[in-house]
Order: C-alpha cells, then structure tokens, then sequence
C-alpha cells in the first residue's frame, strides 16, 4: 500500500478560540517518528539511548500509582536493574482500580481467519476514536499487545482457553473480529493482582521500595525547569515530605470520579495529574469523556458508585425500550411488536455491540424522549432471554456468571428471567496528561502512563483497549523511554533535601493542606462533589451544547467559591483523616471541572464522546476535520479568582494509513 | 429507614479504642452499609466531629479493601459478600449495628475501623510471583493449557485479599488465602517451575505472621469470592511436596 502523506502540518491553521479567557497557544511538535507509521516504534527503539547495565543502579525513578500501567512501569524498570519508587495511596499495591475492569484485554494477534491484523486493529482503534489519536501511537498498541498477552500469560494470569487449550476470545464493541482475551468477569482483577506479584516481586529484590498509604501533592521542579522529585502525604502520619529522583512517572489513573455518579472506585481522583498541570504540564483533550453504556442506574441520589457491567453482556444481550413512551408494562408483558430494538435498527452492520460513545448516545435519545425504563425512566433493556433460548442457562452462566451475580445483588432482580437495566455513567477519560510519542509531558522528568494520559483512544476509547494501553504503557514503552531520558543524565548531581526548590515544594503542598483545613465553613466535601456532579452531568455529558456549558462553566465557579468559603473538615490535619484527603481530591476536580467545560465549548465540532448538539445531522455527530483535526493541548494561567484564564496550543494529527471517512457503523 | 450505629473509634495506632453511639436517619434499605457511614460523617462533619475512618474503593465487590466487622461478623450478616455489598435490608428500621474493624493480632488498627493487611502481602512478595522479565515471555499458546485447568486456576485466583477469612478465624490463621494463592500457581503449567521454592517460602512467612489452620471452616463462610475450604489443603500439600523435593535433593 502507499503511504499518502497529509500536509496539513505545513500551513496548520488552528481556529480561534469563541471562549472566554482562552489565549491562542503554540503548535505543538508531538515527536512522532517521521515516515511510515507501521516501522515508527522499531525506529524509535533503536534511536533510544541506553543506560548501560552497570549505570542503571545510580538512576532512581519515582512511579505514581501501582495500577497496571503503574506496576508495569515499576516492575519492568526494576527487572533491568533501576532503582525505582512506587508510590500509591492504597493499602496495598493491588487495590488500583484497574481491578474493577471486568470484560477483557484486546490484542492483534491475528491467529484466527477472521480476518484480523495488525492494520485492522489500528484502523478499528482510530476510527474508533473518531480520528483525534495520534496513528503511530495506535501501531504500537497493536505491536506490543502480542508480547502483552504472552507475558501476562507468564505472570500466570488465568486467561480463557479453549477446551483444545489455545487462548480464547471474545468480541467487544466497535469491531467486527474476535480479539479480546480474558479471565470470566474478572479480567482486571486477574491483570492487576498479577501486576502487583511483579511489583512484589521486584520489592523483595530490594529494587523497588515500596511506598503504600502515601499521596503525591506536589512536585519538586529544579531551576533548569526539570521534575526531579514529588512531595508525598503519609496519609496514617499526615507528615509532609519530599521523594526525590531522576524522573517521575504518572500512572494515576482518570478522572471520571469528577461526575460523582460513576464507574470509578470513589478515591479515583485527579489530583496527581492536576497538581502536575498547575506547575505546568499541560492536559489534552480533557472533554473527551467515556460514559459507559452499560452501567447500573444508582438507586438513590446519595450514591456515588454506579457499578458497571462488562460491554461484554452485548455479545448476547439485546437492547432495547418499549415503542411507546411511558408504557411502564412489565417488560415480560411487552410484547416483540412493542418493543424498538434501536441499536439493531438504526446500526444493523454492528448491531448491539456499536462503540460506547453511538450506545450511550443512542440511550440518551431514548431516556430524553421519555422511553426509558425503570422506576426513575432513566434506563434501558438489556435482555438475554433469546440468549437463554439460543444458549441455554448453564452457558450464560458460563459467559457471564459472576457478572449476573453481581447485576442480582445490586439490584435483588435475577438476569436470567428478567431483562437487566441499564444506563450511561461516566467511566473512562480519554482525555489527560499531554505526552509526546515517547510519553514525556511537556516538563523534562515527568512521563504518563495508562489513563492518566491522553494516548491512542482519540475521543472514544473502544472497550478492552484500556487494560492493553496501561500494559503496553507500563511493561513495554515506559522502559525504553525512560532509560533514554535517564542516559541523558548521567553523572547529574543530585538533589538535596536542602535544596531551595525542594524545600519550595515542600512548603507548598504544606500551604495547600494548611489552606484547606482553614475554611471556616461548615459542609463536607463530598456535598459539594455531589453538587459539581449534577452541574457536570446537566452540562457537560453525553450531549453537550454552548448554553449548557457555558451555565455549567458558570455554575463550576460559584461553586468553587463557595467551596473555599463554607469547606468544613474538622481535626488537624496531623494523623489519619479521610475528609482532608476528600477535600483536597475535591478541590482539584472543581478546578479541572471549569477546564472540562471550557474545552468542550472550545471544541466547535462533534467527534466520538464529544458530542455537541450544535454539530450533528439526524442525530449522528458532524466531525470538522478541515479545522479540528488537532489535539487540544491546555495550559492553565494563574488566576486569582473568578474564571481562569488557559492558553490552547494545538498538536496537528496526520493519518498515513488510515483514511479519515465519517464513522459509519450503520 | 432509621439505625444506630456503634462505632468503634481509636484516634491513631498507639491510642486506646472506645465506642461512640450516633444515630443515622433517612436511610434507604437499598443502601450499602458503606453508604451509612457515609451519610452518619457527612453528619459528623457538619456536627463539628471527625469523620469515622472507614476504608472502600470500588464498591463493587472487587478491590477487597473494604473490610469491617459488622455485628461481630467480617463484612456482614450476609454471608460470602463484600461490606460494599452488604445492604441495610438485613436490619430493622430501628436497630443497633455495631461496626468495629477487622479483628486479628496480625492486623492492627490505624485509625477507627481501618486496619493495616500488610502482612498479607508480606506473603505474596515472598514468593507469590512468576520470575519471568517484561519481554521473554514465551508465546501463550505454546503450553496448552485446557480450559479446565484455567477454570480451576481461576476459581482460587479469585482471591480479592479483604482479609475477611484471618478475622473470621479463631485462630487468625491466613490458611485461606495462601492456599488459594498456592493452589492458583500450582495449578497452572507456566507457573509450576517455582512452585517448590515458592510453596517454602510462603508457607514461612505465613507461619511468623498468622496463626496455624485448624479446619475450623469459618474462613470459607464469609470468603466473598467463596475460594473453596479445600485450598487451605494446598499449604500442606504444597509443604509436603516441597520438603520431598529437599529431601530428593539432600540425597542426590
């Protein structure tokens, strides 16, 4: 096949920004290896410098999180010989929340004749996210999952196996072929415990020092601009105090707690990442937001958790709401001719397995038009009774049983005999940390990982492609790019305790904490997390327009005003305290939330989540290709008060392999 | 729905325990029994008091951090399910539920009801691991692996680590969970090479940490992953193949 170079690099324009207090910014060079898409991750291995064998024990590198990325990162560093800090608020390192995805990990391995290849699954993945990914990025996903299953085959991950003892697969939304490994419902858990055994693993060598119940507030930043350490909150101790090294890698996970009501385990948060941009790293594309369609509507507003249920129940179960709005028949009593199996009618070719942004959409038109179903009308069907017929229970059971479990103890109803309720939540950020090609943020020294950053899934991430990105993130890239980032500096001398920019640091974050515990007010934190919730979800959702996010924008900012005026937390600060570690989570997500809705109202087009109703034909989404075909790269500026100001520098995305058609999964 | 909570409280590691009283109004029965205490600090704090400390995170079932001793009982009345699952229908409208953390000499309070598990992981990192690098894997269909096999590998790797079966236990004995993770590895070919090493040096951390097993069978009642009783026979078995390979090894 040729290669057609776009120019669009050449001559980029980027369209001015309608938004309040939004600057014009730079384009942004996203070290992309020129040429061929296909070769680029072989070529850039190669042109990496390395740190020899004997050097690697001088370098020490801080990873945040322990998650899959997080672990990975941390193990695959250690096993080649770097001294290397981990860090994670939790208990122990396996409790991340890569442990809650349940349906699978995808890979290209291609071995069956479906048809599937390392080109398909590129092309699955950047049509997939509507074209706002970068492509080379998209093949070294493809590449390395291979070597990503074998390893976390090795690591004795139990995967799904044939009864002749070959792998086995299942399909995910958004494609056509087989490509999804897995573990039952389990698929996370089984990924993340092995994880962390690595991470153990690499503890027990002496290689990794380990730190649990610790949270990172700030970052020490020398004088040449360099992220050379973290200032970390014991959280039993409540003591303040700096980790330094040579580098520092980001793998904190995303930020779709910041709806309150979502899939995401409550002590998610964004703080790591946000600290990070306030001292200068920049975000991208932070509207890109996933709602999953397959989540449990919460039975009480007091509820934050919607628990999820794997996109993989749409292999078999069948979607759908009754034809006539209102009609509140058990469903058993409606009957097929009353019934409007919207995903198979208006999307025949992938039927109900199209991708999570045209399901959750889809939905969403249905609920607002007042078909939805369930005592609040605010969800839809999922029935598995031809599956029952087709299958027959012993199989579903099989396929889906701890999922069914978990759908009956949620909700007291039995999926077997009664059609499961769905809804949209907030689930998966696409949006993140900016990092270039080799995942370095704009700040030398700091690196992303997994769902902290923005990488591969454009603004719709396809279902499974999240366990592999954090794998390949963590076990194959962020090995290579770090030593080289490392083999730059060697015989750098290090900082000190003492130094000013450490003690700098220090005091900051010991000002935040202090400023927090000092407001006078009297409500909990989590009351106005659950108001910026129900701003974020009437604003800035799965449909978004720009009266509801300029309201919504508007609304963020009265709130965190008021937040720093009425916060109440009570105690010193010294010692254990789950309400300042809420309050600051919290504080972070009011200044992140007035960002989502800004860049949302920025971006004056529909593609993939981003779904503006301004920008839309029939109901599809009306992509803008001729003037945003660019990642939104977002740089805060300091403010006082009222609405910030931000600067929006553009990273031009060029597609070599893939044509850039209107997503079509009719 | 109305409850009173009794509340265990000690304010830091080194610090004595007491029990304070409050009562939580407008509570549904849908609720988890985490959602209670949710709704009781967000009363506390506005009350002017520190909030309890209570440990979750995904509130799905799957993390395992959220044990508590709920009425003297690890997680709660239901048996075999995560507190996070526990839901407020078990109670009457008007009852008393005490809440006290995790009970074991090898997990000790570090503040109200949260407990440090770590020697639980003291375990896994002696030697519940596979020692194979980032990139020399070899392919995964290479060792057929029948779907049977990994069934029975999965039904002990399903293990979320709440620590539930050491506090149910008597005798605060860990048998459940290292048995489950010596049953998972042994099960599976790819991980069997180590499993003589691994089996020792778990089985030893175990032991200075945990009390011994004496098949009292509690662990396997409130399991909310219901790991079957039969893995805390794979820490003898696993030992005693173990010791024979020593033994082979002393003489040849």
């Amino acid at each position: 096949m040729t290669i057609q170079q776009q120019t669009t690099t050449l001559g980029f324009v980027v369209p001015t920004s309608r938004v309040v207090g939004v600057s014009p910014g730079q384009i942004v060079d996203g070290h992309i290896p020129e040429g061929d898409p296909r070769t680029a991750w072989e070529r850039r291995r190669a042109d990496y410098k390395l740190v020899s064998t004997g050097n690697r024990r001088k370098f020490t590198v801080i990873v945040v999180g322990t998650g899959l990325a997080g672990s990975g990162a941390a193990a695959s560093l250690a096993e080649l010989g770097f001294n290397v800090v981990a860090i994670t608020y939790h208990d122990a390192a396996r409790r991340a929340h890569s442990v809650a995805a349940q349906g699978g990990i995808n890979a290209a391995r291609g071995r069956k004749v479906d048809g599937d290849s390392i080109r398909r699954f590129v092309v699955d993945t950047i049509k997939g996210g509507d074209f706002r990914a970068r492509e080379a990025d998209a093949y070294r996903l493809a590449q390395e999952s291979i070597r990503v299953i074998d390893h976390m085959n090795a690591l004795a991950v139990p995967f799904g196996r044939e009864y002749g003892g070959t792998l086995a697969t299942r399909s995910f939304g958004g494609v056509q072929v087989s490509r999804t490994y897995y573990s039952r419902g389990q698929t996370g858990q089984q990924l993340q415990v092995a994880g962390a055994q690595a991470l153990l693993r690499q503890v027990n060598t002496g290689r990794v020092a380990l730190h649990n119940r610790t949270e990172v507030l700030d970052y020490v930043i020398d004088d040449a601009g360099e992220v050379r350490g973290v200032v970390v909150r014991d959280l039993v101790t409540g003591v303040i105090a700096p980790i330094l090294g040579d580098a520092v890698v980001l793998a904190t996970g995303g930020y779709g707690s910041i709806f309150h009501k979502s899939t995401l385990a409550v002590s998610s948060n964004a703080s790591a990442a946000w600290r990070a941009h306030q001292r200068g790293a920049w975000f991208a594309n932070p509207s890109f937001i996933q709602f999953h369609p397959t989540a449990l509507p919460a039975p009480t507003p007091e509820q934050a958790k919607t628990t999820l249920m794997s996109e993989s129940l749409r292999n078999d179960g069948r979607i759908w709401v009754p034809r006539t709005a209102g009609d509140d028949r058990d469903p058993g009593q409606i009957p097929e001719a009353e019934r409007d199996y919207y995903l198979e009618r208006m999307y025949p070719a992938f039927g109900n397995l199209t991708p999570r942004d045209i399901a959750s959409r889809a939905a969403t038109a249905q609920i607002s038009a007042g078909r939805g179903v369930g005592p609040q009308h605010d969800s839809v069907y999922l029935d598995f009774a031809d599956a029952m017929d087709r299958l027959g229970h012993d199989e579903l059971e099989r396929r889906y049983g701890n999922l069914f479990e978990m759908y009956a103890h949620a909700t007291g109803e039995d999926p077997y005999s009664t059609p499961m309720r769905i809804a949209p939540a907030a689930h998966f950020t696409m949006g993140g940390l900016w990092s270039d090609y080799d995942l370095r943020s704009n700040l030398p020294g700091l690196f992303t990982a997994g769902e902290s950053g923005w990488g591969y899934h454009g603004a719709n991430r396809l279902g499974a492609n999240s366990l592999l990105s954090a794998c390949v993130d963590g076990w194959f890239t962020i090995p290579n790019s770090v030593a080289d980032h490392l083999a730059r500096r060697l015989g750098r001398t290090p900082l000190t305790p003492g130094d000013p920019c450490v003690a700098a640091a220090v005091e900051r974050a010991q000002q935040r904490t202090a400023a927090l515990l000092a407001v006078p007010g009297s409500t909990p934190p989590r009351e106005f997390h659950r108001r910026l919730g129900v701003i974020l979800y009437r604003g800035c959702s799965v449909e978004r327009s720009q009266q509801s996010l300029t309201t919504a924008r508007d609304e963020v900012v009265e709130l965190r005003e008021e937040f720093w005026k009425d916060l109440r937390i009570n105690g010193t600060g010294h010692g254990l305290s789950i309400t300042l570690e809420q309050a600051g989570r919290v504080a972070d997500f009011l200044d992140l939330a007035e960002l989502l809705c800004v860049d949302a109202l920025d971006r004056e087009e529909s593609c993939g989540a981003h779904f503006r109703v301004e920008h839309s034909k029939d109901g599809e989404a009306v992509r803008d290709d001729d003037n945003w075909s660019f990642v939104s790269v977002w740089e805060s500026n300091p403010t006082e008060s009222g609405p910030r100001q931000f600067t929006r520098h553009a990273e031009p995305l060029d597609f070599a392999t893939v044509h850039m058609t209107t997503r079509s999964y009719a | 729905m109305k409850l009173t909570l009794e509340v265990y409280r000690q304010a830091s590691p080194d610090a004595a325990g007491h029990f304070e009283s409050h009562q939580v109004d407008g509570l549904d029965p849908t609720m988890s029994i985490l959602d209670a205490l949710d709704t009781l600090n967000d009363q506390l704090v506005r009350d002017g008091k520190e909030a309890v400390a209570f440990e979750s995170d995904c509130r799905e079932g799957i993390c395992g951090v959220c044990g508590l001793t709920v009425n003297s009982r690890p997680h709660g009345p239901t048996p075999n399910m995560t507190a996070c699952h526990q839901r407020l229908m078990s109670f009457h409208d008007g009852d008393t539920v005490r809440l006290e953390p995790l009970r074991s000499a090898a997990f000790p309070v570090q503040r109200d009801l949260i407990v440090a598990r770590d020697h639980l992981d003291d375990v896994v990192q002696s030697g519940a691991w596979v020692s194979i690098d980032a990139g020399t894997a070899p392919d995964a269909d290479t060792v057929l692996t029948t779907a049977e096999v990994s069934e029975r590998a999965l039904t002990f790797a399903a293990c979320i680590g709440c620590g539930a079966c050491v506090a149910a236990c008597p005798n605060g004995s860990a048998q459940l969970f290292v048995g489950a993770k010596l049953a998972h590895l042994a099960t599976l070919p790819i991980s069997q090479p180590e499993a003589r090493k691994r089996a020792r040096t778990m089985v030893a951390v175990a032991d200075a940490n945990f009390g011994p097993c004496s098949l009292h069978g509690e662990c396997a009642k409130v399991c909310p992953q219901s790991i079957p009783l039969a893995a805390v026979a794979a820490v003898p078995k696993e030992r005693i193949r173990a010791l024979r390979t020593d033994a082979h090894s002393a003489n040849g």
